[in-house]
């Protein structure tokens, strides 16, 4: 059944007033009519009475249909909504997307140029297609609705990990195999700048960078270190900075595979070794990846700053931690601290005073370790644990100290397919 | 035999007074090249001898600045691949992205497909240099680094990780020697076509809801960003619970 509530005004105008020559009609037709026994007697029908309300519970309506809300007509599971599907058969072009996919997983970015090759290929117009050119390995799920006509994924040992030549020798290949109107990259250091600037050289274009405001005749891009706008042609390729256009939302598209045949790759001459082991604590606060935070919660000082070392975190700090002196201030992170970015962030006896949550809001997935299970922290975590803070820190470095040891033979492997 | 480092400057733009200056990418890749050749390091730069800011690099203790003289309309590219090519270099350092002009950052993957060298990207330190191969941190986001091995010769590009430039001595950059030599008269033909004015702020992304139904525009309003809260565990063991916090760790790749 459809969610779409069809209201008769004149019926529910005529069920409020009763003095209405029709009034009886329509009301027990509302009530499910009235119906008399053999004996002549009224007959009331019990599961007729009422309505299930959205909550799967029956209501009955004590008004007898005087109140003007509608009544039993809405169907109790929301319907998904299928947004339309966008086809393109056999395009004459394509806009070649070549996405950053950032752990696996299309960014914002990624997704604002697949918008605006949708808006370049409606001002040109014919029958042209967006493909999203992805390498190494992909967990999106949901290319359809980011708007991905056809989807070349560019898969092989010689593309895992950091292989920009590789890359750029099979997006070259692309450039033969297909006919391609634009290419368009994300102007970022995840890589999309370096692999459009390799392409640009090979392809002997020019392309046009820091790019924000492109239509088909015009590109607007920045220079001189953001300060000047310079307006220009639009080139063949693109390096498009964030919210040049907006992002797909209200079509569905095929994300039909396409393939590339016969991509020979030479040897490479830069070799990769895999990510280094960094200090995380020289890493700046703002960018760090994974925090450990310690708070007024942290009695045992020297297990935090060995657990931070064990787990290879970058410390922080509540306010309170750093007024006490136990922490730098530089390492307090809140609103009049550090406003932190991390993927994981371990809050460590933090009650999660509003102050303090400010600074997490871009927080992913938060960890609280607490002894009070009400406090304001454990409703913004992902995962809680209710317990002692040194009982439970000296469990995870026990842990993690076990791992590590264990694996340090397929470390090296990891780390080259890490990123 | 010490290998020959060259380091392309150019001149940056102080970013709020708009003054010129050392190009803050560019003097990190002379610390570098510092680093590695001392004072053998060659400082090339295209364009004016006359230019103030050349001095500010010879500051660094340079004893003298390469210069291909040319006009500001002239195509770089031209005369330094030339260059290049003449001197026989081994390493060639440049800043990512210019701070003045059109700052494509293109420059050094022209000269590496010109010159058919590799290029390596976004540098924070050239750690060792072995034979014909040399050990290459790059910079990565989130601090992170990267070590890969190239062969030389190769072309980098310096990374605002690298370390920073040291101090610039005014009175050794004046008596440093400014070796001209004369650099190419091709005109950047493409560049005539752009109109260039000065940065409009770009406007903000407002939030746009996109809702159908007044009851939909009001949840949309009122709704917290954050949605139900996660796992509790109150009741388990400590053990228990540092294998849950761990298992996370280890799906979120933070432990590796
Ligand atoms: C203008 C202003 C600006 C501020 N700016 C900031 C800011 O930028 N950053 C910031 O952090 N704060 C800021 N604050 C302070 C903020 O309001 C809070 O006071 C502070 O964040 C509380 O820190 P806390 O959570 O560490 O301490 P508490 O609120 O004391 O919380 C301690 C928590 O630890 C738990 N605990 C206790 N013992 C243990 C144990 N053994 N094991 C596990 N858990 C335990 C408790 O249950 C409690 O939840 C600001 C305040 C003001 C007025």
């Amino acid at each position: 059944m459809s969610d779409i509530i069809r209201r008769d005004p004149r019926a529910e105008w005529i069920i409020r007033n009763r003095l209405h020559p029709l009034h009886d009609q329509y009301a027990n037709q509302e009530e499910g009519g009235e119906v008399r026994g053999p004996s002549g007697l009224l007959r009331k029908f019990p599961h007729k009475v009422g309505f299930i309300g959205p909550n799967g519970i029956k209501r009955i309506d004590r008004l007898k249909g005087n109140s003007s809300a509608p009544k039993g007509k809405r169907s109790s599971a929301a319907q998904e909504v299928q947004l339309p599907l966008h086809k393109v058969d056999s395009p004459e072009y394509y806009i070649m997307v070549v996405a950053d996919l950032v752990g696996g997983r299309l960014t914002g970015h990624d997704k604002d140029i697949l918008g605006l090759a949708h808006k370049l290929i409606a001002e040109r117009g014919g029958n042209g297609a967006v493909v999203a050119v992805c390498f190494g390995e992909v967990k999106e799920e949901h290319f359809d609705t980011a708007g991905v006509d056809r989807l070349l994924h560019i898969d092989g040992e010689a593309f895992e990990g950091y292989s920009p030549e590789a890359r750029v020798q099979a997006l070259a290949q692309v450039e033969a195999q297909y006919p391609v109107k634009q290419w368009l990259f994300p102007d970022s250091i995840h890589g999309g700048c370096d692999l459009a600037s390799r392409l640009a050289a090979r392809l002997g274009e020019r392309p046009a960078t820091q790019a924000w405001q492109v239509n088909v005749e015009q590109t607007v891009s920045r220079g001189a270190s953001a300060s000047l706008d310079i307006t220009r042609k639009t080139p063949k390729i693109l390096m498009l900075l964030e919210e040049c256009a907006d992002a797909i939302d209200e079509t569905r598209h095929e994300a039909t595979p396409i393939t590339l045949d016969g991509v020979s790759v030479t040897a490479p001459t830069i070799q990769d070794q895999g990510l280094m082991d960094v200090d995380p604590n020289a890493i700046p606060m703002a960018e760090a990846e994974f925090i450990l935070s310690a708070g007024n919660g942290i009695h045992n000082w020297d297990q935090f700053h060995d657990a931070a070392k064990v787990l290879g975190a970058t410390e922080g700090a509540s306010r309170v931690a750093v007024d006490d002196g136990f922490m730098p201030r530089s390492r307090q992170v809140g609103a009049t601290g550090t406003w932190v970015t991390a993927r994981v962030y371990i809050a460590v006896g933090i009650s999660g005073a509003i102050q303090h949550m400010q600074g997490i809001g871009q927080v992913d997935k938060v960890v609280a370790i607490n002894t009070d299970a009400g406090c304001d922290m454990v409703k913004r975590a992902a995962l809680s644990v209710i317990g002692d803070s040194e009982e439970i820190l000296g469990e995870l470095m026990k842990l993690t100290a076990e791992h590590k040891s264990t694996s340090v033979s397929d470390q090296a492997e990891e780390d080259s397919h890490a990123a | 035999m010490p290998h020959k480092v060259i380091s392309l400057i150019s001149v940056g733009r102080h970013p709020q007074s708009g003054r010129s200056r050392r190009a803050d990418q560019d003097s990190r890749a002379v610390e570098l090249g510092l680093k590695l050749a001392g004072t053998d390091l060659d400082v090339v730069h295209a364009g004016s001898s006359q230019e103030p800011v050349l001095r500010q690099y010879a500051g660094m203790g340079l004893p003298k600045v390469t210069v291909l003289e040319q006009d500001e309309s002239a195509d770089a590219l031209v005369s330094i691949a030339d260059y290049l090519k003449s001197e026989k270099a081994d390493i060639v350092l440049t800043g990512v992205r210019a701070e003045s002009g059109e700052s494509s950052g293109m420059t050094p993957y022209i000269l590496s497909e010109q010159l058919g060298w590799p290029i390596v990207a976004r540098v924070a330190d050239i750690v060792e240099i072995k034979g014909d191969e040399a050990q290459v941190l790059l910079a990565l986001p989130r601090g992170q680094r990267r070590q890969v091995t190239v062969k030389l010769p190769f072309i980098a590009s310096i990374d605002n990780a690298a370390e920073a430039a040291r101090q610039s001595a005014f009175g050794p950059g004046l008596r440093a020697k400014m070796d001209s030599q004369n650099g190419s008269t091709v005109e950047d033909s493409v560049r005539v076509d752009w109109s260039e004015a000065p940065a409009k702020a770009r406007p903000k992304r407002l939030k746009i809801v996109k809702a159908k139904t007044a009851a939909d525009r009001f949840k949309a309003a009122t709704a917290k960003p954050q949605g139900g809260s996660g796992k509790v565990m109150k009741n388990e063991s400590a053990q228990e619970q540092a294998q849950a916090i761990f298992d996370l760790l280890i799906e979120e790749k933070v432990i590796r």
